[in-house]
């Protein structure tokens, strides 16, 4: 549909690494008991993708469940199908309480893509982005500067960041500004 | 004279000279000099001007101590004052600009000051300057002022960038030194992160200009090896140029980065400060060297030893041709040493230890060197660079025993520890008499939340001086931080260095020891400030017996070098004159950064336009198109008006607001709060969230209702919508969404954590319009879609539909008083809504409007405004909304607290309408006067106004105020004194000045 408009308008920058708004992704906020199988098995029937552990990313390509809190998971499916997960959900989880919302709208997505993707996240939030301790299959919660955030590693080389859809705009400067040529740390090999 | 010397020079490289230019002259200099360096080998000596005297100064150290070389560098918006010429690498076209003369730096006329300077003791200004009282802001101030101070701020903005970076490591180790990268070694081995940081270029620090041998190797070739060992860690990461600034609780420390200060015209980043998480500290900052307190002491030419000896085998840079050494100490022999090997003349190494030195002094006299033992220095010949020393014995009153013809003094005072970073967080510090120094006391360091040290001092900076020691000590400490950190070492042998026999350092404060007045008056503790020996004596002398009070006296240790070189003799003098022992006045306080950072890179990213994140609507784009005026509500930019072509803002908004109440108006509305609260215990929170009675709301229809706080004051309104049986959609303030949410999560999980409830947070997934006026029913039916008829869709009913085939929920709801539909779409297609409304509008002269339009029409209608009608401090019952609250329930959140006597008090200020008799406007937050005077004198009052606009609707102003007892008051006039000096007169009336029976939005 042409007149639906994505936060960034396809922005997209190229510095040491690149930075661009993602293709438009469905996204459904899914609070509920994560221990239970019937919630597990819905999330892995309109995802494809496995359901993930505390702070995890699991990821089916650009389809995934990523774990939010302790009751909470963000599902990512295609745009178009995102009423028809939240009737699944609905109808899974009818007798469990629950709460499923379309909040595709209320997001931006970004990718930050290239060598020294780590250097640039570490620039704008606290959380530790080494190696050893962050990196596919992992998602951290935390802030990017002063507005809340979200990432995740799809690759190595590679970072998807989620924010709010009226600050993106800024993170996505932001992250402009921390990719900006010569702001290479080389800190993360 | 000051030169290069022909040979040598560990860091420079001969075959690149850079040109630079210092008060418009041109110099030249090698790669790898600093600009201290540089200076010197052109036989620049005069370096800067002493802060209150304006006396002469020339360079005295080569480091971060560095109290008198300071320049302005660079020019324009690449400005930046206070910098230290011994910090500063060379690189070409390098500009500098000297501080704190007029009109150039050899001809100062403040130096005229200097010749008072025995009549501008401590605390001259304070003395002198009181009377009379008016003088000092407008006469003795500025002319201070003009006078005093170092460099001048920077006049405009700042071009570079600068940057964050956050890293988590488990040991974060301060200085480059041999013991540092020894540590990093050992601590590497260990398996743990690592991150090594240097204040300069070079690793390695003091050792090879020591001459240390370690492991049978020169310093150097050590080094060497340890570097590359280093580098093929993965897990240890190496920044030279980059500082410990500061350590703060739970192992935080600031790291400042020099990116780019070395280059010019480089294209990354200026400075990045570095935000470290450690597990572990480790300082291994080293130590810096003390100036001897003697007659003369600040002449330019008088250098601290260690440093002569850095310029000559660093930077093959003699200061001066004839050069004295005076110590107390054995380092200072090496100095003497590496002069005459480098074909400089030591006339004489003056001694202050009546016993003299040990292996080191033997080497002097072997290579026939001079030594005077017991001996010190009476006073120095020359007006603005050292001709000649005088010689005493240094247990003596300061008889002159023997002239010696110099043009260089290096002295040695001893060694202080770097302890700054070991003390910011609260480690401390004991006094060690035999090594004359404060060292960390490692028996309290700064504790972390396991209430273990997580600061730990080793080497130089820990108070150990051989090499052998200092290496012997990074590996206690390595092994110490590895295992707190719960991993362990292979025991490794001890490294082997060299260690000659030392004779042990005497405690000199003044020299020589029974100094007369006369003598100390000459004798500079600190020179940046200029605070003598006389000084600190004084101000002991008049009670300011603290050492912190005698800092803030003196101004000893302030400014940008915060008394490095200074403060361990400024304190000794104080104890001195006090009689009391050195550890019992203590140290003055160590706070962060070590030396100054640039205030660009506390900033980081956040200037410009990522000063502050700005909220934007889904809309923002076509406002900013359409020439709207912004306000800021929260971090939202809603806009305030939309002006047209010529129109005042005021025009604009009158314009706005009869447009909807004659025709039709679209407001973007989509900053509303908007939560959705869902499960089978949703009714019962709703019921406490809010006054009213929430759970009985039948699904498709809103009610409005209010939210307090525990205490009972009214804190965010809205509208609530019923989606289902077991949802609710609450609609929050603009600014109250994410305090709203956080409110309701707070009380779910903490109170009420097992009540079946989920809240979310969707305010941004909806871009939300206003369609309001009495053509809004038209306007919709041409966009088509869905039935807005009255029997369709009534007052306060909402339903999901499509509006020009977008998927829409429809509130009927109104806020201006007028015929009213909210309309709620998704974010992504907001854009398209708009257009669609705006073109099937046109026909009925359509037009958005913005917030100022939206306050009038509320308050035409006598609506409140949370934070206008409300400020914290007033419940519901205070604005007339006793209607909201419930009688029928047994609690809700605020209840018993407007239960308390002063909160249902009969006579507290209440809402009211107010009209002025002359027609105008009120001022704004003007306050209703009665009889009488308060204990402060002040005139009693009875109520204030809470807004207050010009109402086109009526063609008068029109306002709403809180007045005691205000709604039995009716018809009342009152008495409103402006700031103008005009005293409005307005009357009490009904809030509800337009349309009160809501006729208007109930077709």
């Amino acid at each position: 549909m042409s007149d639906v408009a994505t936060p960034l308008a396809d922005a997209s920058f190229d510095g040491f690494v690149s930075v661009s708004e993602a293709p438009r992704t469905g996204m459904i906020s899914l609070r509920g008991d994560l221990s239970d199988t019937a919630l597990r098995e819905v999330c892995g029937a309109v995802t494809g993708a496995a359901f993930p552990a505390s702070r995890g990313a699991s990821l089916d390509g650009s389809h995934g469940v990523l774990w939010m809190a302790p009751d909470e998971v963000l599902l990512l499916v295609a745009p178009g199908s995102v009423p028809d997960s939240l009737d699944r959900i609905g109808t899974a989880l009818s007798d469990r309480h629950h709460l499923a919302v379309d909040v595709t709208d209320a997001r931006a997505l970004i990718s930050v893509d290239g060598l020294g993707v780590r250097d640039v996240l570490a620039k704008l939030t606290p959380a530790d982005v080494s190696p050893g301790n962050f990196g596919p299959g992992e998602l951290r919660r935390t802030r990017f500067a002063q507005v809340a955030a979200a990432f995740w590693m799809p690759t190595e080389d590679s970072a998807r960041v989620i924010c709010f859809r009226s600050v993106a705009t800024y993170v996505f400067d932001l992250l402009c500004h921390a990719a900006a040529p010569g702001g290479e740390v080389g800190y993360y090999r | 004279m000051s030169r290069r010397l022909s040979q040598g020079g560990r860091l420079i490289d001969r075959s690149r000279t850079f040109h630079f230019t210092v008060d418009g002259r041109r110099y030249g200099g090698f790669a790898g000099d600093t600009l201290a360096s540089a200076l010197l080998a052109s036989n620049r000596t005069l370096m800067g001007r002493s802060f209150k005297y304006h006396r002469p100064r020339g360079v005295v150290s080569s480091g971060a101590e560095e109290p008198n070389a300071l320049f302005g560098l660079g020019t324009g918006d690449r400005f930046e004052p206070n910098q230290r010429a011994t910090m500063t690498e060379l690189y070409p076209d390098l500009t500098a600009l000297s501080q704190n003369r007029w009109p150039n730096l050899e001809q100062d006329l403040g130096g005229l000051i200097s010749r008072a300077a025995r009549v501008l003791p401590a605390g001259f200004y304070y003395k002198t300057f009181l009377r009379p009282r008016v003088f000092w802001k407008h006469v003795y101030e500025p002319v201070i002022r003009a006078l005093a101070g170092l460099g001048h701020a920077p006049a405009e903005k700042d071009a570079d960038r600068y940057e964050h970076f956050n890293v988590t490591v488990d040991v974060l180790i301060v200085g480059g030194g041999v013991a540092g990268l020894q540590a990093a070694r050992r601590a590497g081995a260990a398996g743990l992160r690592v991150l090594l940081v240097e204040q300069t270029a070079q690793w390695g620090g003091r050792a090879p200009v020591d001459g240390a041998v370690i492991e049978g190797k020169p310093a150097d070739a050590w080094i060497t090896g340890v570097l590359s060992e280093l580098q093929s860690m993965p897990n240890v990461h190496m920044r030279p140029r980059t500082m410990g600034a500061g350590v703060y609780d739970h192992g935080y420390a600031l790291v400042y980065e020099r990116v780019t200060d070395h280059v010019s015209g480089a294209q990354g980043p200026r400075h990045r400060l570095w935000r470290v998480r450690a597990g572990r500290i480790l300082t291994t900052t080293g130590a810096l060297e003390r100036p001897l307190s003697f007659a003369g002491n600040d002449l330019p030419g008088v250098m601290l030893a260690g440093a002569v000896r850095d310029y000559v085998v660093n930077h093959a840079v003699t200061p001066g041709e004839r050069v004295l050494v005076v110590t107390n100490n054995d380092d200072a022999y090496r100095t003497a040493l590496a002069l005459s090997e480098a074909g400089v003349t030591v006339p004489a190494i003056v001694d202050a230890r009546p016993g003299g030195g040990g292996a080191l002094a033997e080497a002097a006299r072997s290579a026939g060197l001079r030594v005077l033992t017991g001996t010190a220095i009476a006073g120095l010949s020359g007006k603005r660079h050292v001709t000649g020393a005088a010689l005493c014995l240094q247990d003596g009153t300061g008889e002159v025993t023997e002239q010696i013809a110099c043009d260089t003094v290096a002295m040695s005072g001893g060694w202080s520890p770097v302890v700054h970073l070991w003390s910011h967080c609260g480690g401390k510090l004991t006094w060690d008499v035999d090594e004359v120094m404060f060292r960390p006391d490692p028996n309290r360091p700064p504790t972390g939340a396991d209430g273990r040290g997580f600061v730990e001092a080793a080497g130089a900076a820990n108070g150990y001086l051989a090499t052998a020691d200092i290496l012997g000590d990074a590996d206690r400490a390595a092994r110490a931080v590895t295992e707190a950190l719960g991993r362990s070492l292979d025991d490794a042998p001890a490294l082997q260095a060299e260690r000659e026999e030392t004779a042990p350092i005497r405690a000199v404060w003044t020299m020589p020891e029974k100094a007369p007045v006369k003598l100390r008056e000459k004798m500079w503790l600190d020179y940046q400030n200029d605070v003598k020996v006389s000084d600190v004596a004084l101000a002991a002398q008049e009670g300011f017996e603290s050492v912190e009070h005698a800092k803030r006296y003196t101004t000893l240790g302030m400014a940008t070098d915060q008394g490095k070189l200074s403060n361990i003799n400024g304190l000794a003098i104080l104890a001195d004159t006090l009689g009391a022992e050195i550890p019992a006045v203590g140290t003055t306080t160590f706070r962060p950064p070590y030396t100054p950072i640039s205030i660009g890179s506390v900033a980081g990213e956040a200037r410009g336009d990522l000063f502050q994140p700005i909220r934007r609507t889904p809309l923002h784009h076509l406002h900013e198109a359409a020439g709207a005026v912004f306000e800021p509500v929260g971090h939202w930019r809603r806009p305030y008006v939309f002006p047209r072509d010529g129109e005042t803002v005021a025009q604009a908004v009158e314009r706005e607001i009869l447009t909807v109440r004659h025709k039709v108006g679209l407001l973007d509305a989509s900053t509303l709060g908007k939560i959705i609260v869902k499960g089978p215990d949703a009714g019962r929170f709703v019921d406490m969230i809010y006054t009213n009675k929430m759970s009985t709301l039948k699904v498709g229809r809103c009610r409005y209702g209010l939210m307090c706080s525990e205490n009972g004051f009214l804190m965010d309104d809205g509208v609530v919508a019923r989606l289902d049986e077991q949802t609710f959609l609450c609609h929050t303030t603009s600014g109250g969404a994410d305090h709203i949410h956080a409110h309701m999560e707070d009380w779910l999980q903490t109170e009420w954590w097992d009540w079946q409830v989920y809240v979310a947070n969707v305010t941004e997934q909806y871009a939300q319009i206003a369609v309001a006026g009495p053509k809004a029913r038209e306007v919709l039916e041409t966009v088509g879609g869905m039935d807005v008829s009255k029997d369709a869709m009534a007052f306060m009913d909402w339903a999901d539909g499509a509006l020009a085939g977008i998927p829409v929920r429809v509130f009927r709801i109104s806020f201006s008083g007028e015929l009213s539909y909210e309309i709620a779409v998704p974010a992504s297609r907001g854009e398209a809504l708009w257009q669609a409304l705006r073109s099937a509008g046109e026909t009925h002269g359509i037009a958005p409007y913005g917030t100022e339009a939206l306050h009038v029409l509320r308050a035409e209608k006598g609506l409140i405004m949370i934070g206008d009608e409300t400020d914290g401090t007033v419940v519901p019952q205070d604005l007339g909304l006793d209607w909201a609250i419930s009688k029928k329930k047994d609690d809700f959140i605020g209840m018993r607290g407007q239960q308390r006597r002063e909160l249902s008090r009969p006579d507290r200020w209440k809402l009211v309408g107010l009209e002025t008799l002359s027609g105008g406007v009120l001022p704004d937050g003007a306050y209703a006067v009665e009889e009488g005077r308060n204990a402060n004198g002040q005139r009693n009052v009875q109520g204030r106004v809470t807004s207050t606009y010009r109402s086109p609707t009526l063609g008068r102003g029109i306002a709403m105020g809180l007045v005691r007892n205000g709604p039995d008051r009716m018809g009342e006039v009152l008495d409103f004194p402006g700031t103008d000096g005009v005293v409005h007169r307005a009357r009490i009336v009904s809030p509800a000045f337009y349309d009160p029976e809501g006729e208007r939005q109930n077709v």
